[in-house]
């Protein structure tokens, strides 16, 4: 096992160097001077540009500048943002909260639905609602999720008039977020309304982003059960006369959580894209909208730091999934 | 499909009957049949759509803005799916729309497919140091989002849908790598790898002759897949404005041009999205047939 995990953790290294490289020379790539774009409209005065690029270091050898920027990032050193002037470490983490809560509750949305339809799909196997809640889950998968944005907000917030159409909570609540989960926080603050301000803000695009999430899992649920459901331990557990429902409920799908828990751990690369559509929709202030909002305005460093946090993310997730993969399943760490 | 098609027909001289015995297989799964048809339909309008198209898709009609579809109140039978704000017709957007969704699912496979191949083939065949070296910058590349790097990339290569085509092709590329190595190494390790190789062949007819044919099922569905991908990506930039640009009847990019109507006219947002969804939705069926028909595993025989 130790090895297992040292020689995942080796090709973590060069992985995350790669990643460093491809960020860095985007914004090398990006066209437009970064200078003259921060200067703006007005232009700037060529001993002023000789300076700035001094100042940031543009004007020393491409491989410097790399290795500047790659120990920078390993001490917490991302830039600062071109438009706000703040670092953008602080920018990611003071906004990342708002995505890791609408994730999380996507998350849950998708694994609370999914789990029980892949379930009753495949205890169903050919039956009706077998065939109803595949067609369904295969509809979900192949959802445009940004038009499934606009009709829910056509439908709930424009002839129901149940939910508000954008951002996290009502204007008129204001309170400390000391842990920046809206939920949480309104909760804390005691205020009356603003927890349910706060949830009525949060259902469509929680629903939105779980959508594709939803449907994979459900898929995954179904075809790992049905696996399982043929293995001979399920078929001496029935012969024992166990009930159907603790056959299906507790020995099968224990059994079968672990693809799923993968489909899980890999989906946080699609509920990270996701977030960027539903975020922009929904004008949710986390990573997603930051990132196109900077696209937009040229923000460089953002861009930069921006897309290797996320990157570094996935990748940890990613290797986190396959450790416990090896903690779980012994064949694995063989290889 | 086209590329499944036209792969499996190329099997078809030296082992007749594969093809019969596709299609036997793909025939008893009735979602990909009719995903099929509806593929038909939509390549039909792809590559006729400007002929058959009652209006001009670019023409303004600026007497009848925002006009309802037939069946509410305020509709005609000119326009018969309503118009848009700039009282161009939505049916008539939407049928020469096809072009470019299916233009985008053909370029992109393509790009991403022989790409995807040969680096695969490149890494399966090659000595270990090369194989690490490829594997590692594929996983590279797979450790950004998908939606996000197409996002970079078309950012600075500068908005238009042939960048977007470009970004997403490098985006998608990974998995057929992946895939085509997986396949490579254990298919190379088979006796009819080994006497071919005895036999004298070299390493291209190796590569290209003797084990590309074996590794295609797997790479098939993958095309299928990402043709659906593609179409949802490229939508998706459209709607974030990276992508196609107005006045192109694009279908993410006809959404993103509709968003502030939502709360006003429903017709100009629900269609450009039910066509993406229809089109995306039987490819995906037809992909779920393609691999239940192509997968040895699966077969009952």
């Amino acid at each position: 096992m130790l090895n297992y995990a040292l020689s995942r953790l080796l090709t973590f290294i060069p992985t995350f160097i790669g990643v460093t490289l491809i960020s860095f020379s985007f914004i090398r790539a990006l066209p437009g001077d970064p200078i003259q774009v921060m200067a703006g409209e007005r232009g700037i005065s060529d001993e002023r540009y000789a300076e700035l690029a001094k100042q940031f270091g543009y004007d020393r050898p491409i491989y410097v500048q790399f290795w500047d920027y790659l120990t920078g990032v390993l001490q917490g050193d991302l830039g600062n943002s071109f438009v706000t002037k703040r670092p953008v470490w602080d920018e990611f983490f003071a906004l990342f909260p708002a995505t890791l809560e609408l994730s999380i509750c996507a998350m849950i949305f998708a694994v609370a639905l999914g789990l029980p339809a892949g379930v009753i799909a495949a205890v169903n196997r050919g039956k009706f609602f077998d065939r109803a809640l595949m067609s369904t889950a295969l509809v979900g998968y192949s959802m445009p999720i940004f038009w499934w944005a606009l009709l829910l907000i056509i439908v709930f917030s424009g002839n129901l008039q149940w939910t508000p159409v954008s951002g996290r909570i009502d204007l008129l609540y204001y309170f400390p977020d000391p842990t920046g989960f809206m939920i949480i926080d309104s909760l804390a603050s005691g205020q009356k309304g603003a927890f349910t301000s706060a949830m009525r803000h949060l259902i469509l695009p929680t629903i939105v982003l779980g959508t594709i999430p939803l449907a994979v899992i459900a898929r995954q649920t179904r075809s790992a059960m049905l696996e399982v459901l043929g293995e001979d331990y399920i078929r001496t557990a029935r012969a024992k006369g166990m009930s159907p429902g603790r056959i299906n409920g507790i020995h099968a799908l224990r059994n079968a959580l672990i693809p799923v828990i993968t489909v899980i751990g890999l989906s946080v690369g699609t509920l990270l894209a996701g977030a960027i559509l539903t975020e922009t929709i929904f004008s949710w202030p986390g990573i997603g909208k930051w990132m196109v909002d900077s696209i937009f305005r040229r923000d460089y460093p953002v861009v930069q730091g921006g897309l290797l946090l996320i990157a570094v993310m996935v990748m940890i997730v990613n290797l986190t999934v396959d450790m416990l993969y090896g903690v779980i399943n012994p064949k694995i760490r063989k290889r | 499909m086209d590329d499944a098609l036209s792969a499996e027909a190329e099997t078809v001289q030296d082992r007749p009957g594969r093809l019969r015995e596709f299609w036997f297989y793909f025939r008893e799964n009735r979602g990909a049949v009719i995903g099929l048809w509806i593929f038909a339909v939509f390549a039909f309008l792809a590559f006729f759509g400007p002929w058959i198209a009652p209006h001009d898709a670019t023409a303004q009609y600026r007497t009848a803005t925002l006009q309802p579809p037939v069946w509410q109140d305020g509709g005609s039978w000119t326009h018969i799916l309503g118009t848009d704000p700039l009282g161009r017709d939505m049916l008539s957007r939407l049928i020469v729309g096809a072009r470019y969704s299916f233009f985008v699912g053909v370029v992109v496979v393509s790009i991403a497919a022989t790409g995807g191949i040969i680096i695969g083939l490149i890494a399966g065949f090659a000595p270990k140091w090369v194989d690490s070296i490829i594997m590692r910058i594929m996983d590279i590349v797979l450790a950004f989002p998908s939606l996000l790097l197409a996002l970079v990339l078309v950012a600075i290569l500068g908005p238009s849908l042939t960048n977007a085509m470009i970004a997403i092709a490098i985006v998608l590329q990974p998995h057929y790598v992946r895939l085509t190595r997986a396949s490579v190494l254990s298919e190379r390790q088979k006796d009819y790898v080994v006497s071919a190789r005895v036999a004298g062949a070299g390493i291209f007819r190796l590569m290209f002759i003797t084990v590309l044919p074996n590794c295609l099922a797997p790479i098939i569905v993958q095309a299928a897949l990402s043709f659906s991908t593609a179409i949802l990506d490229a939508a998706a930039l459209g709607f974030l404005g990276m992508g196609a640009q107005p006045p192109t009847p694009e279908w993410g990019t006809m959404l993103a041009e509709a968003r502030e109507f939502i709360l006003r006219a429903w017709w100009v947002v629900t269609f450009p999205g039910l066509a993406i969804l229809v089109t995306v939705l039987a490819i995906n069926l037809m992909g779920d047939g393609l691999r239940d028909a192509l997968d040895p595993k699966l077969k009952r025989s």
